[in-house]
């Protein structure tokens, strides 16, 4: 079968093959590429980004993401989750505010680094 | 106030350029008229940023808090809440004001280098009709509202432009809740990068309709329909193909313009395929002193590159007079930055950035001087959409008369 890859930007168009258990890929340009195909063929991840309410001034909401990757099919959990999350004080770059998401070992982060109001 | 650089705009293009001028232990001020350094950077809160530099997929914001960290750690003095409402060149350099927060204010410069990034393509741009009603949005303002403030900008959303930033909103405000009904893409193939249709769209079911254009919008207070119709190879809609979709929000991510009022205003002649000026090797552009950098040149794909000619720009300080050589373009090219080789300066790693003009497959560009071929590489597939990056070694152009990149079939 065919599939891009979204590591990164390149985009390798890859080929994948599946026989008797083993996976092949064909056209991925770095190893990531096959980790990618095998990963997508076995247990389809990815980290995810969005953003959660907080009571800060000037910040009515601040940016997440999932630290590493976590199952697909957990994003509708997870945006459950963040919707529950409000942030209440200026938090720097980083800092978690879900930590171990369904026992996946990932956290939930900060992705802006809250500065003190500047108006 | 006198400095030997001002960076007008903080965003990754500025924050880069203004580090690496401080490195070379130049006074730099930085213009900036928001109230966070950052620019663009502080709302894109996906991931896939810094791939090529830090080998890291980093968020907007983190992206451009790696350069903020390292500014504070410089002598760069920064102004927020500021705007250059002018700019005269003497020979005493570069005289800018500004207004802030202080009032109005004047700075002397040897050097001026231009982040000043880009701006979006709006309903007007692209003559769509209709009613005046609330609910058409460019894809950043919609993208401001959401990552920013916290607020929908509509449920029911049809984007028009299948570049990056339509297919990353189309994630993003699927996950907020909203229904985004299609994606249309007037061109017959997809702007965006490849993974971007496939983890923004595919991952969500989303269709991508192409070749097919919104041509007017329906509401009286708030939108409540488009029109859409289908449109010829010239990406002229077709009379007879319209058809009604409901919706009260329409995402419009048609293209970004490098911004150069300032540069205008400098007489600095502009290049018609980047929109951007023309610039030498060290992003200088033909007025001497005057650089410019990030999508303020070139609207780029990768933030990366855009750090990358911010850092060029900061060390292009002349040590004479230039002498500006044509690079000519030839084939299948939509743009070569740069256009110009200053042959008094040093050119043994020339960073070029390039697009093809259509989708291409099993190319090869070459790179001659007088004829004489000293780069090639060949390419099995390229797509406007996805810039390219060489380095070239042009040292031996000193005496050239003619420098050439072309592309052709292989």
């Amino acid at each position: 079968m065919e599939m891009v890859c979204i590591v990164c930007p390149n985009g390798c168009r890859l080929t994948v093959q599946q026989q008797d258990g083993q996976i092949s890929v064909q056209g991925n340009k770095c190893k990531r590429g096959e980790a990618f195909a095998v990963s997508e063929l076995t247990n389809p991840t990815r980290s995810f980004t969005t953003s959660v309410r907080t009571t800060v001034k000037g910040y009515p909401v601040v940016s997440v993401r999932t630290a590493g990757e976590i199952p697909k099919g957990k994003l509708a959990e997870l945006l459950q989750l963040c919707k529950q999350i409000t942030v209440t004080q200026p938090l720097p770059t980083g800092s978690v505010v879900a930590a171990n998401l369904f026992g996946t070992g990932v956290d939930l982060i900060t992705t802006t680094n809250m500065e003190s109001a500047n108006e | 106030m006198d400095f030997d650089v001002v960076v007008v705009g903080g965003g990754p293009a500025g924050l880069a350029a203004a580090i690496k001028a401080d490195e070379r232990g130049e006074r730099v001020l930085v213009i900036e008229r928001e109230a966070r350094l950052g620019g663009i950077l502080k709302q894109c809160i996906h991931d896939g940023f810094g791939v090529v530099r830090f080998g890291e997929k980093l968020s907007g914001p983190e992206y451009a808090d790696r350069f903020i960290s390292q500014l504070k750690q410089t002598k760069v003095q920064t102004s927020l809440f500021s705007f250059v409402t002018h700019a005269e060149k003497s020979e005493k350099g570069f005289h800018l004001t500004y207004v802030c927060k202080d009032g109005v204010k004047n700075v002397r410069c040897n050097r001026l280098i231009l982040a000043t990034g880009c701006r979006e393509r709006t309903r007007n741009g692209i003559f769509i009709h209709g009613d005046r009603c609330a609910g058409v949005y460019t894809a950043g303002a919609a993208q401001n509202l959401v990552n920013m403030l916290g607020v929908m900008p509509g449920k029911k959303v049809v984007i028009l432009g299948s570049g990056d930033i339509g297919l990353i909103m189309a994630r993003r405000l699927t996950l907020e809740g909203a229904t985004v009904v299609g994606v249309y893409e007037a061109k017959p193939t997809p702007s965006g990068l490849t993974r971007n249709i496939h983890q923004c769209l595919h991952d969500f079911d989303i269709p991508l309709h192409l070749s097919q254009t919104v041509t007017r919008v329906f509401g009286e207070e708030r939108l409540q329909e488009v029109e859409i119709c289908d449109v010829d190879d010239k990406m002229r809609p077709i009379a007879g193909t319209e058809q009604r979709v409901q919706c009260d929000c329409l995402v419009l991510a048609v293209g970004l313009i490098p911004e150069n009022e300032l540069a205008r205003s400098l007489t600095v002649p502009l290049d018609p395929c980047t929109k951007g000026a023309f610039v030498d090797q060290n992003c200088q552009t033909l007025v001497d002193g005057v650089f410019a950098c990030g999508n303020a040149l070139h609207v780029n794909d990768l933030v990366d590159y855009v750090s990358e000619s911010g850092e060029i720009a900061a060390c292009g300080a002349a040590s004479g007079p230039r002498k500006l050589l044509n690079i000519d373009k030839e084939g299948k090219l939509l743009y070569i930055v740069p256009q110009r080789l200053d042959v008094n300066a040093p050119a043994d790693k020339v960073v070029m950035y390039f697009r093809a003009s259509e989708e291409l497959q099993n190319q090869c560009l070459t790179v001659s001087v007088d004829g004489e071929t000293v780069f090639t590489k060949n390419y099995r597939r390229l797509l406007p959409p996805e810039m390219e990056r060489i380095v070239l070694d042009l040292g031996k152009a000193a005496t050239a008369q003619r420098i050439v990149v072309r592309l052709e079939d292989k």
